[in-house]
């Protein structure tokens, strides 16, 4: 009989470059990505200012990865999802979240999915193991 | 769901943020920082006295000993270590770090 | 059950280690397979030989090694290792250092993962 592929998620709930834990999260997200499972992330609560649109780090002299996150389609990360009262509540609209790839017929981009609480909380419920990072 | 929050209530979110996203029946495990939120009396027990509408609350022994917190939040579960290893058999858990 | 365990932070600063440390002897008193121990960002710093605690204090490092003597699986990031200068020359016996693959194969295999961080 054919394993299962399990379901991991990642929740991200940092806001990013006060410390490393989006960053180095983000690497693990990628290595991830090549085995074998159904990936999922979630940006909620002051996670939701990682996937902002704009960065710029270079002032700052550090890597950003806004660029990184403009990838995830292409590491075959499709499943992004945005909390979205953790988005309102931190004045953002979708209008100002990355863009995390294109659709590969129409090459329009593709920004993470804005969904409601209640809905993570459902998709939370299905996993076989959940990071935080 | 197992949900763990680590963090004071009065200092962070996590607590308020977790209480978005749980479902009914869920177990909420308050530990290591996260044990202040138990303590009675306070401006955050109405937070947790709303949660237990739907979903059980336990504290962590030691971590509630360490603090000196002794008098908690009516219907707020205490558990050991132990405790803590059997909801972790009983439930997928996600930690609001 | 198989149950994995991730440690973020470093030790002393901060109760995670501690949490899992107890936490991972109350499973394994409990009869529990630790599928493994999975180091990552400054949890890294767990592990260093080079840590001399008071006496009168515990000894994180040393049990660590100890709970790796008993045949758990105890892996530290290389990634986030090499970034905070730690390297196989200052572990502690019996942990060892290895890639994020490790703690995808314990994300997938294990029937529990719990994560002690900050």
């Amino acid at each position: 009989m054919a394993e299962e592929v399990k379901k991991i998620m990642f929740t991200v709930r940092k806001p990013p470059h006060g410390s490393i834990y989006v960053y180095e999260g983000l690497e693990v997200k990628l290595i991830m990505a090549a085995y074998d499972a159904d990936i999922s992330v979630v940006f909620m609560d002051d996670g939701v200012f990682a996937v902002k649109r704009g960065q710029d780090t270079k002032e700052l002299g550090i890597k950003g990865f806004e660029a990184t996150y403009g990838a995830l389609v292409d590491y075959e990360i499709q499943k992004v999802f945005v909390d979205r009262q953790s988005m309102e509540s931190r004045g953002m609209t979708e209008e100002d979240l990355v863009i995390i790839g294109e659709d590969e017929d129409t090459e329009e981009p593709i920004r993470p999915q804005v969904v409601d609480a209640s809905e993570i909380a459902a998709m939370m419920a299905e996993q076989h193991n959940i990071l935080s990072f | 769901m197992l949900h763990t929050v680590n963090k004071s209530p009065f200092q962070n979110n996590a607590l308020t943020d977790c209480s978005r996203y749980v479902q009914a029946g869920d177990v909420v495990l308050l530990l290591e920082d996260g044990v202040f939120a138990a303590q009675a009396g306070t401006t955050q027990s109405a937070l947790l006295e709303k949660m237990m509408e739907q979903v059980t609350i336990y504290a962590l022994s030691a971590d509630l000993k360490a603090r000196a917190i002794k008098a908690l939040v009516a219907g707020v579960q205490v558990t050991d270590y132990a405790g803590f290893v059997e909801l972790v058999e009983q439930h997928k858990i996600h930690s609001w770090l | 059950m198989k149950i994995a365990v991730c440690i973020y932070e470093g030790p002393y600063n901060h109760e995670a280690s501690d949490s899992a440390y107890n936490f991972i002897k109350a499973a394994i008193d409990k009869g529990h397979e630790i599928q493994g121990i999975f180091f990552y960002h400054d949890g890294v710093y767990n592990v260093t030989k080079l840590m001399e605690p008071p006496q009168d204090d515990r000894h994180i490092a040393n049990r660590w090694s100890e709970l790796g003597a008993k045949g758990i699986d105890i892996v530290v990031c290389i990634a986030a290792a090499k970034r905070r200068g730690i390297v196989d020359d200052v572990l502690v016996p019996n942990v060892r250092i290895s890639g994020l693959g490790q703690l995808t194969m314990m994300a997938i295999q294990a029937d529990r993962m719990v994560v002690f961080g900050d």
